[in-house]
């Protein structure tokens, strides 16, 4: 009976042990998350931002200034000694963030989340992430050790903050995850780059136009997707003189035929959204005589934010603006002399090419010959389980994604994807050198190192230049290269060259005394390359063109406003037609109040608005009413752009496309669908009003900003009032918009003002974690503290100093 | 009775002085160990280091968590499906420290008691 008992009771301690040290499924191990000594109630603080720290390898004293926003303002004596400091700073206060996303960009998630995480960690690997990550260290090991000294400082920063931490310091999401953070390295910086390129230039619809060319012939796919729209408002002005560029553009191949497959799947894109608005004006053009410049990348309002905020020192140079975690120095900023910032330039630098094996897959067909394939094995960490190996073969275009192993079923050929990313190019050196830019030539000079995303990079300078620079890696690419799948095995259908850098599209203080860019088309036709339609914007650039085109001068809060400008181009280019076209008589009382909400909108997407929500519901209805010929089963298909669908419902109204499938015995035109879409749109609004009791743009859209965790809801914050949309210069949907607002005069020092939605903390226990978004929702800014010495001004708060350790 | 207050004290200060050097089950060991050299009877068993280990967490939590605004409490009982109450997450809190410290207890209980025999 004792022997029993005691048994018992030693069971059941074990059991209570067992318990509340493991992860059930996402309930985190109890015992080790709530104790107080060392669980998550440790992380119930601010950072600290006072005292001495001492740091293994830096040369000099370095002091860190923390302003009201717990902005760090980093005063280092030199290079070496910055970038450990942001390293460590970027730990301090984003930690998790920081490693996170570079697991994500590995294809390491499963290893965080068990099986569930496998399909996307294959995808990213197959994608060559990692592979590319390794081309971007090997060619900084070969060509640039400079910068890549600097990567390793900025890694030994990282490595000092985790080195100090103990358990109890971890950041929460470790607890509720139950894991801990890794040592940092330079491939990981790597990795972070290759996240951003994903991001901005990680989307393409070859293989989606392959199968709409297959259905619906040449002659309808040139009407339904266009090179050129009718009307172009391009980033580089109509009117620039390309003259000068005397390489001619790669001449048509002799056999151009696309490979016309069915395919049925793709891989997972970036959101097509991601994108941002720039834009300065000259001296003549501003109020003050200053130029002035802005820029906004709308990216996923996440939290952690993408970005942190810093100023970055050292007696050289002394840079101010958002950086990104994993990423050494100011992305998007300003220093005494210069500004700049980056919109997505969003140009073609995916391709993708059918492959055909021999018959143990070793080599592949090429030029009337075979060569051989290498294979690199992706060793994949499973929580709980096995590694999963995953064999990618690489051909000379690059990776083999899909293959009789992943989304295919021919056993003796694939697709693939030759993409810019891989190539491993030296993007670090460029922001680096960008930090000490003193004037346009040194900016130029900076942009020449950039591969990959390609980017709208905009520029002032404390001189008065204003400019701007398409800078990217771009193909020489023949008339219609890689708008479709090619075929793999013809020399001709490779990148044959590049387009000289000199010879990117580019315009320095232009006669209208502004630059701007919204991710719309580059160039208009008569730039000498081929250019393909690769999803620009079309409606942000106009409004924006149209402000600075409206009166001769403007001031910072012209800016503002234009930041928080709401008018819903997009609406007010085909609302007005459909109400005057489609018949009315039809509406039932409940129907015609809808009718004449929207009558009566001024095309605002403001918040206490319901036009913007009846526009969505009815435009989303037509939408898909219109092109339901593009849902078919197992094939991946795209659908028309917005301005073409718009263009073609008004121009095309009675087209075959317009007439609904699944009505046999009517034939619908564009009028038709008007009031099937609006009838349609305004039951669902009735709904809504049910479940949500109005449906203002507010309720409707119901903004948030969500917790990197998949908007884990605790995290996360939502129903932030805030206007805009997609389209919009304000470009706020539901979990995506302006990630970073900042305007700077070109004063001397320059004055700036920045926001973003979040808050400088990675810590959900922190009062910084997410204090911006109230400001950032209301169109506030706050006032950049750009120090010009490593003095203590009311704007401080706090300050800490990082101190070489003694080596013994 | 003395007992028990001796034991509650002794197991309050054994878990906070093995829990700066000891992961969370450091209340566990305290326990334990008071359960051993100061061995108490029937519900007392349990219940003693018990409420010693539910005061020391939920105390220490209250500590931390209301000079911070139960910033991170209300997200954290959000997490834990407890209505983003901070002192009902607390209160678990305790009541998960205490539970793991009281069957502990139970086992140094009934090892004693097979020493005595």
């Amino acid at each position: 009976m004792k022997y029993a008992k005691l048994l018992l009771s030693l069971v059941l301690t074990i059991g209570i042990f067992y318990a509340l040290n493991t992860k059930f499924g996402t309930i985190p191990p109890l015992g080790k998350f709530l104790n107080p000594t060392s669980g998550i109630w440790q992380n119930e603080t601010d950072e600290t931002i006072t005292g001495d720290i001492a740091i293994p390898g830096l040369k000099d004293k370095v002091t860190v200034h923390y302003d009201e926003y717990m902005i760090p303002h980093v005063f280092a004596q030199n290079e070496h000694d910055l970038y450990k400091a942001q390293g460590y700073l970027t730990a301090k206060h984003r930690l998790w963030q920081l490693e996170f996303q570079t697991h994500a960009a590995a294809g390491r998630l499963s290893e965080i989340f068990g099986e569930g995480a496998l399909n996307y960690d294959r995808t990213e690997r197959r994608r060559g992430m990692g592979y590319g990550a390794d081309n971007a260290i090997k060619y900084m090991e070969q060509y640039d050790t400079e910068t890549l000294s600097y990567v390793q400082d900025y890694a030994d920063g990282v490595n000092a903050y985790i080195d100090q931490l103990d358990s109890k310091d971890y950041p929460v999401e470790y607890k509720l995850l139950d894991y801990t953070p890794e040592a940092w390295s330079p491939k990981k910086t790597a990795l972070l780059l290759m996240y951003m390129t994903k991001m901005l230039a990680g989307g393409d619809d070859d293989l989606e136009y392959t199968n709409v060319l297959r259905l619906i012939g040449q002659k309808n796919f040139d009407l339904l997707f266009p090179d050129f729209f009718d009307s172009t408002d391009p980033v580089i002005p109509k009117e620039t003189d390309w003259s000068f560029i005397d390489v001619p553009q790669t001449e048509l191949p002799a056999s151009k035929a696309a490979v016309l497959d069915t395919i049925a799947e793709s891989i997972e894109k970036p959101n097509p959204d991601n994108g941002s608005n720039n834009w300065a004006v000259s001296g003549v053009k501003s109020a003050t005589g200053n130029p002035i410049l802005a820029n906004d990348p709308h990216l996923s309002l996440n939290l952690p934010a993408i970005w942190f905020v810093m100023q970055l020192s050292t007696p050289k140079h002394n840079a101010f603006g958002a950086t990104i975690p994993g990423a050494l120095s100011v992305i998007s900023g300003f220093n005494q002399y210069i500004a700049w910032g980056e919109t997505n330039a969003t140009r073609d630098v995916i391709d993708w090419y059918k492959v055909e094996f021999n018959a143990n897959r070793t080599q592949y067909k090429y030029d009337g010959g075979w060569k051989d394939v290498t294979l690199r094995v992706e060793d994949i960490r499973i929580r709980g389980k096995e590694n999963y190996k995953d064999s990618v073969l690489y051909t000379h275009h690059g990776p083999v994604v899909f293959d009789k192993n992943f989304k295919g079923d021919n056993e003796l050929a694939g697709y693939a994807m030759r993409w810019i990313g891989h190539d491993g190019g030296n993007n670090q050196r460029t922001f680096i050198e960008l930090n000490k830019a003193k004037n346009y030539d040194d900016y130029v000079s900076a942009l020449q190192y950039w591969n990959a995303p390609a980017q709208n990079f905009v520029f002032a300078s404390t001189e008065g230049d204003i400019a701007l620079w398409i800078q990217g890696k771009f193909a020489n690419k023949w008339e219609g290269q890689g708008k479709f799948l090619m075929d793999g095995s013809n020399p001709e259908n490779d990148w044959q060259s590049y387009i000289p850098q000199a010879f990117n599209a580019h315009t320095k203080n232009p006669e209208r005394g502004f630059v701007s860019s919204a991710n719309q088309h580059p160039v208009d036709e008569n730039y000498p390359f081929y250019v393909f339609n690769d999803g620009y914007e079309t409606y942000r650039n106009r409004v924006i063109n149209d402000v600075f085109n409206s009166k001769d001068t403007f001031s910072v809060q012209d800016f503002k406003d234009l930041h928080n400008n709401n008018y819903n181009l997009k609406a007010a280019e085909l609302v007005p037609y459909m109400l005057t076209h489609m018949d009315a008589s039809s509406l039932s009382e409940a129907e015609k109040a809808v009718y004449e909400d929207i009558k009566a909108w001024n095309f605002n997407n403001d918040i206490d608005e319901v036009g913007p929500s009846i526009w969505r519901q009815w435009y989303g209805r037509l939408y898909n009413m219109t092109w339901d010929e593009f849902d078919v089963e197992d094939t991946a298909l795209d659908a028309p752009t917005t301005y073409q669908t718009i263009y073609l419902l008004k121009n095309h109204g009675d087209h075959e496309y317009m007439d609904m499938v699944e009505t046999e015995d009517t034939t619908e035109t564009a009028k038709d669908l008007f009031l099937l879409a609006f009838k349609e749109a305004a039951e669902r609004l009735m709904e809504i009003k049910e479940e949500k009791g109005d449906y203002t743009w507010l309720k409707y859209k119901a903004t948030y900003a969500g917790h990197l965790l998949q908007a884990l809801p605790a995290f996360s914050r939502f129903d932030i009032p805030i206007g805009g949309d997609r389209n919009i210069v304000n470009a706020t949907s539901e979990n995506h918009g302006p990630s970073w607002r900042m305007i700077v005069e070109m004063t001397t020092p320059p004055t700036a003002i920045g926001i973003y939605p979040g808050g400088q903390s990675g810590n959900p226990g922190s009062q910084y974690y997410d204090n911006f978004i109230d400001d950032w929702a209301a169109g506030n800014y706050y006032n950049l503290n750009f120090l010009q010495s490593n003095t203590v001004t009311d704007a401080i708060i706090g300050t800490q100093t990082l101190t070489p350790a003694s080596n013994d | 009775m003395t007992k028990n207050i001796t034991n509650f004290i002794a197991t309050l200060v054994l878990a906070i002085v093995l829990s700066l050097f000891l992961p969370w089950w450091s209340i566990m060991t305290a326990a334990l160990a008071t359960a051993l050299f100061i061995p108490l009877k029937r519900a007392a068993v349990f219940f003693v280091p018990f409420l010693a280990i539910l005061v020391f967490w939920a105390g220490f939590s209250f500590f931390l968590s209301s000079a911070n605004d139960f910033i991170l409490a209300k997200k954290i009982s959000q997490l834990l499906e407890l209505g983003g109450n901070p002192y009902l997450l607390i209160l678990v809190t305790g009541v998960v420290g205490g539970l793991a410290a009281g069957i502990a207890a139970i086992f140094g209980k009934q090892l004693i008691m097979l020493t005595k025999s």
